[in-house]
């Protein structure tokens, strides 16, 4: 027992190096002496990326919990689509010249409400009536993405080429231009989520057991799954409107940090998959700056890695 | 409903199709034409009402294959990754070969559509929960995985905004010399039909298939190869239609049985009179400004769908 | 003492469980018989919360069952379901010791560990502590679950077939188990049992089952009878006394 307690806590010490000097060398690099203009532009980098890190891990962990599942991500509810519908609207309504009507706070506090209103009505649809499932609002949720995808196509066709550009800037993660501004609203929201997810933190393990073992051990099921499903909308929206979507990074780091430890508790889980994906965030922004030189984005690097993996992962399960 | 009253009303509502479009063109005129009006009517008309219902009948066809074939409601070539393995194909053919004849670039996409489906089938023998939703949700996650190794080449090559063109399913741009490859569909639906009691056989499984004296991986692989070559047709020359293959076959056993050899002519002919019924509407409602076909067929299917998914709950429970 | 008053369960136009009222006896077990489809697994997931009731109530102790608190209940009372499929990798030790989530939260205290390796020990799976779950044969993982339901030390333990996949020696090993958790500290047990044997050399009542509905219930001496099987079963299984226990022999 002591031995594996020492293997646990050496193996979140390797993490901490590598993310810290990952991001040591992201902060320093070819910085051309000009310190007081870097420093503070990449800061805000490293915090964004901390952030939606640890929002993506977060939720992730749950959701996969609570559906038992390890191969499926929160942005399967449709949460993404539509804040490209939203995205995508807007650069149609609005074109390119008139950006300065969607401001970027403006955007963010728009994303943030349409997301979570979109959240909070599926999570009504769902619990209204008792014997609904949670792969039910799965469903529901991914039709309904399904639905908002035709609807962003539509408007993409329509777009003219150059306008486009903008909203390709928009269809994927990026923590290029992130102000400060939303860096502390978003701070602030994530603090309060995570601290009200506090309390239930403890029934993640017992969740993990199904629902039948869940209520034997006197969990009040439909009410922690409710709110620990409300927990994942908001981190998601959050982090969603703060960046972009990031399909994929949530199912690779939860599935490597399941590898890496392998263990069921979630506090070791929950914060193995937060440093795993602060490694690969500010990783693969590295390998985008200087490798790639920006001719490519952070998130779709991680969602093509995400994705060769988790078909690996698939295949070789099943072997076994 | 009887197959014939479903036939009828196709021939209703192809006959109005014919006269609706931005050109004037009333049944009266048919008495006299005129020259403007004949070639209308054979360049255009004729070629968008076919690929209508040539494409509606096949995408239906092939989801109701799928479905027998895993034995899942919730299966289809857009829940199993075949539509987007169709894409990642087109592009490997924009990036590399360009300038490639129509035909060739379906290969292309059909070997890509072929190989996605099989990873599909693959992964789906082997896993351990075999819940009807998990097995779609499932088949999304694989599509979309497909998706972003797509997004990643397009996105290097600046081929994004071509990418969403092949999401969007449109009859509009159909015209003779466009629409003609669809027709490869005819006869991969005859050889649906004639195999169809074997892909019900072959649904029950493996070991209940070879009992019955069938050779399983034959039968799978003549389903797959139905499917994804279709698929590659379909989203080659009219682009993808979301839901079809889903929320047809699923009407359809609303008031038909399970027999997929009775089934399969029903499912054709009502997945022609929904995409024609669908196509109407979206050349009415901003008239004369036309809706794309996958943006009215995503919207009915999807409210369809809900509410098919709220009633079997509601039969359940 | 445990109240079931006309409870009714429904899928669709269907009932499962219909009006059925009974009460059940501290300190005994009480088993459940009957054919397949006679709503057995669903009477008892009702009385232990894991299915919601439609019509009817489940009295615990005097206090009805939709008015418990559910931490409180999960120290009074314990059930384990007949399929225990978990996608999670889990030693022996590590799912015993879920058992005591409802007095640690999750922090065992030194009480839990002692309660911990009395299971563990009940069940003999000193051996296997550390393996994981997926690595045991049927009948030992059923009995890893079984150890979690005795360390959880609820007044009431509720079983839906506990022998599945048990071979002889484990299965009169289990019922030994649980006999003597009723003789010795006072547990009032219900179990769902398919082998009718096991039923009448195991338990003191005996509730019988069919099509939704109680078709007899009684003391195991009343209902091991050929006339009461017949009614319950449509057969008739002549019942023999060997070795002082009765045996049904139902076999030709």
């Amino acid at each position: 027992m002591k031995l594996k307690i020492s293997a646990v806590s050496l193996k979140f010490i390797v993490l901490i190096a590598a993310a810290t000097s990952l991001i040591a060398i992201f902060m320093v690099i070819q910085s051309g002496g000009s310190w007081d203009y870097i420093l503070p532009r990449r800061g805000k980098k490293i915090i964004a990326i901390v952030l939606t890190g640890t929002c993506i891990a977060y939720s992730t962990a749950i959701f996969q919990t609570l559906t038992n599942n390890r191969i499926l991500t929160p942005s399967i509810m449709g949460l993404d689509s539509l804040y490209m519908l939203f995205q995508t609207s807007a650069v149609f309504a609005f074109g390119s010249t008139n950006l300065s009507f969607l401001n970027k706070n403006l955007n963010f506090a728009i994303s943030i409400l349409l997301m979570s209103g979109f959240a909070f009505l599926l999570h009504q649809f769902l619990f209204r009536k008792e014997g609904r499932n949670i792969y039910f609002l799965l469903l529901v949720g991914l039709i309904l993405g399904t639905l908002f995808q035709s609807l962003s196509s539509f408007m993409e066709v329509l777009i003219d080429p150059n306008e486009y550009l903008i909203l390709q800037g928009k269809m994927f993660a990026s923590f290029n231009n992130v102000n400060t501004d939303l860096l502390m609203i978003a701070i602030a929201a994530i603090a309060i989520v995570t601290l009200y997810a506090q309390r239930f933190n403890k029934y993640l393990d017992v969740l993990a057991l199904g629902r039948d073992h869940a209520v034997n051990l006197g969990i009040d099921y439909p009410y922690v799954v409710k709110r620990l499903l409300l927990i994942v909308m908001a981190l998601v929206s959050i982090s969603t409107a703060l960046v972009g979507p990031i399909m994929f990074l949530g199912l690779l780091v939860v599935n490597l940090a399941h590898q890496v430890f392998g263990t069921h508790r979630h506090k070791v889980l929950i914060w193995g998959a937060i440093l795993i994906s602060v490694v690969a965030l500010v990783g693969g922004q590295l390998i985008v700056e200087r490798v790639f030189t920006f001719a490519t984005t952070v998130s779709v690097i991680i969602n093509f890695a995400g994705g060769v993996y988790f078909i690996f992962l698939l295949l070789k399960e099943n072997k076994s | 409903m009887k197959l014939s009253y479903m036939l009828g009303l196709l021939v209703v509502l192809s006959a109005i199709y014919l006269f609706i479009g931005n050109s004037d063109l009333s049944p009266l005129d048919l008495l006299h034409p005129t020259a403007i009006q004949l070639q209308v009517l054979t360049v255009s008309r004729i070629p968008k009402l076919v690929s209508i219902l040539l494409a509606g009948m096949s995408m239906s066809v092939i989801g109701l294959i799928m479905q027998q074939l895993t034995r899942n409601r919730f299966v289809s070539p857009t829940t199993a990754g075949t539509m987007d393995s169709a894409r990642l194909g087109i592009l490997v053919t924009l990036m590399w070969m360009p300038a490639a004849p129509p035909l060739l670039k379906m290969l292309v996409a059909f070997a890509f559509a072929l190989g996605g489906t099989l990873l599909f089938m693959r992964i789906l023998e082997h896993v351990k929960f075999k819940e009807p939703i998990y097995i779609a949700l499932l088949g999304l996650m694989v599509g979309n995985i497909i998706s972003s190794v797509t997004t990643f080449f397009a996105y290097k090559n600046d081929l994004l905004q071509n990418v969403s063109s092949w999401l969007q399913g449109d009859f509009s741009t159909m015209m003779k010399g466009r629409y003609e490859m669809l027709y490869i569909s005819l006869p991969l639906l005859v050889i649906a039909y004639l195999y169809a009691n074997r892909f019900t056989v072959a649904g029950m499984g493996e070991d209940f298939a070879t009992n019955l004296g069938l050779s399983y991986r034959k039968v799978v692989n003549i389903g797959l190869i139905l499917v994804s070559s279709i698929s590659a047709v379909v989203l080659i020359t009219v682009g993808s239609i979301p839901f079809l293959g889903l929320v047809v076959p699923n009407l359809v056993t609303l008031y038909k049985g399970d027999d997929l050899r009775s089934t399969l002519p029903h499912t054709a002919v009502l997945g022609a009179v929904f995409v024609l019924c669908c196509d109407i509407l979206g050349q009415l409602i901003i008239y004369p400004y036309q809706l794309p076909v996958s943006l009215t067929v995503g919207i009915v299917g999807s409210v369809l769908f809900l509410y098919l998914l709220v009633r079997r709950k509601a039969d359940q429970t | 003492m445990i109240n079931v008053r006309n409870v009714t369960k429904r899928y669709g136009d269907t009932s499962v469980v219909n009006d059925v009222s009974l009460e059940i006896k501290l300190g005994k077990i009480t088993s459940f018989i009957g054919p397949n489809g006679a709503g057995k697994s669903t009477l008892l997931s009702m009385m232990s919360r894991l299915a919601a009731i439609d019509e009817g109530e489940v009295v615990i102790e005097g206090k009805n069952l939709a008015q418990w608190n559910t931490k409180e209940l999960a120290r009074k009372l314990s059930v384990l379901k007949q399929t225990n499929q978990i996608s999670i990798r889990l030693t022996v030790e590590d799912l015993v010791a879920y058992g005591r989530f409802p007095y640690s939260q999750g922090r065992l205290k030194a009480e839990d560990r002692k309660f911990i390796e009395e299971a563990i020990t009940y069940m003999e799976l000193g051996p296997f502590r550390g393996k994981y779950l997926d690595h045991l044969s049927g009948g030992q993982r059923q009995r890893a679950f079984i150890a979690m339901v005795i360390a959880q030390n609820t007044d009431y333990i509720f079983l839906d077939e506990p022998l599945n996949n048990l071979d002889m020696k484990h299965s009169v090993q289990i019922m030994r188990v649980l006999r003597r958790m009723v003789d010795d500290l006072g547990k009032t047990i219900v179990l769902v049992i398919h082998d009718i044997n096991f039923a009448s050399c195991y338990s003191d009542y005996i509730v019988a089952l069919r099509e939704g509905a109680i078709v007899s219930q009684g003391t195991t001496e009343e209902m091991i009878d050929t006339r009461v099987l017949k009614e319950i079963y449509d057969m008739t299984i002549p019942v023999e006394t060997v070795g002082g226990q009765k045996i049904c022999v139902y076999f030709s």
